[in-house]
């Protein structure tokens, strides 16, 4: 599963440090990283603050990630300016919405948009199609040392419906 | 009850005698209050990212549990992150203090009053977040312990009165900041593992 595949490279890597704000396409990783001793999870409730705390760690000589929605990427837009200006690294995963398959018409504008609004603020930006891809491209993020964004196509995580998502 | 404490005067009293203390200014008045005390390696003031500061020294006190963080702001950018309380609450790190300079004001923009001004109270915001310890400060005492040792999260809200002072402005290359901090911070750290 990419998600235990996800959490070994951000394991090798030596990341410590993971912020999240939850999603259902996440509930996996977010689980693991949560068991791991080696780390820690840290919930947040912006996802704003996961910028701010990658920007901490890093300044403590740690690495750290990021996991959240695409409906997130407009909670961090001005913030990540500070990744750039300061040239801090951080790998963000982020889940997609509002792509083939979405069920909920308010998560299209911003899904549509986070691709384009984070190479806009200097966010080097790679997408996932297929599970097996998310992995190697994390693995690829973790050797930079700018901001990175691993977009996750919807259709990898393969949610339909309400009911599906809360049956989760 | 008009705050007499002056913001150059506390924010010179929280960083006396500070050894090896990492500090994380919030932008505007704050990163110009440390400044003016005394530029510093170990001193990383923003000049953007409003409403971080307090993340960024949550970032730094997990990745360096055995030193001690110190974020001073003010009352405008810690509002703009006011859910970094609740995040710090769940995490308790023990060597975090969050220092709030409140003026009640947005001091770079006009003097605008902030929500502190109509009894915003950050203190009891932090307490209810789970701060272990929280309080207003509004008369001149020593903070050195608190800062030093207490063992945290610690709040404070240090009631300051509303002037406009000289800018004395922190240098403000980015990169050149983080870089500096981190040589600093982790020459330290592998002296002290030798």
């Amino acid at each position: 599963m990419w998600p235990d595949q996800v959490h070994r490279e951000l394991a090798a890597a030596g990341v410590r440090l993971v912020g999240y704000v939850p999603d259902a396409g996440h509930k996996r990783l977010i689980e693991l990283c949560q068991a791991d001793k080696a780390m820690r999870a840290v919930v947040l409730s912006t996802e704003e603050e996961g910028i701010g705390l990658a920007a901490g760690a890093w300044l403590g000589g740690q690495k750290s990630a990021l996991l959240m929605q695409s409906s997130g990427v407009g909670n961090v837009i001005n913030v990540l300016g500070t990744l750039k200006v300061c040239r801090f690294p951080l790998v963000m995963v982020i889940t997609m919405r509002g792509e083939a398959g979405e069920f909920n018409s308010w998560q299209v504008p911003m899904g549509q948009a986070s691709a384009a609004v984070m190479q806009a603020m200097g966010v080097e930006v790679r997408r996932a199609e297929r599970a097996e891809d998310v992995a190697p491209l994390v693995k690829l993020a973790l050797q930079k040392d700018t901001a990175q964004a691993v977009l996750v196509a919807q259709r990898v995580i393969g949610i339909k419906s309400f009911q599906e998502q809360s049956d989760q | 009850m008009k705050p007499t404490l002056r913001r150059r005067e506390v924010v010179r009293s929280l960083l006396k005698d500070r050894k090896n203390l990492l500090v994380i200014a919030g932008l505007g008045s704050t990163a110009w209050d440390i400044t003016a005390a005394g530029d510093a390696d170990l001193s990383f003031p923003l000049w953007g990212a409003m409403g971080q500061a307090a993340m960024i020294g949550l970032g730094l006190a997990l990745a360096q549990p055995r030193r001690r963080v110190l974020v001073i702001t003010g009352d405008g950018e810690m509002l703009m992150g006011i859910g970094a309380l609740a995040t710090i609450g769940v995490q308790q790190p023990k060597n975090l203090t969050v220092a709030v300079i409140d003026n009640e004001r947005y001091g770079e923009t006009g003097m605008q009053e902030t929500h502190t001004a109509h009894g915003v109270d950050l203190a009891a915001v932090a307490k209810g977040c789970g701060f272990r310890n929280s309080k207003v400060i509004r008369k001149m005492e020593s903070l050195h312990s608190i800062v030093h040792k207490l063992p945290g999260p610690n709040f404070l809200q240090i009631k300051v009165s509303a002037e406009k002072l000289p800018l004395v402005l922190p240098p403000q290359d980015g990169v050149a900041l983080q870089e500096r901090f981190r040589a600093a911070l982790l020459a330290d750290v592998l002296a002290e593992k030798r």
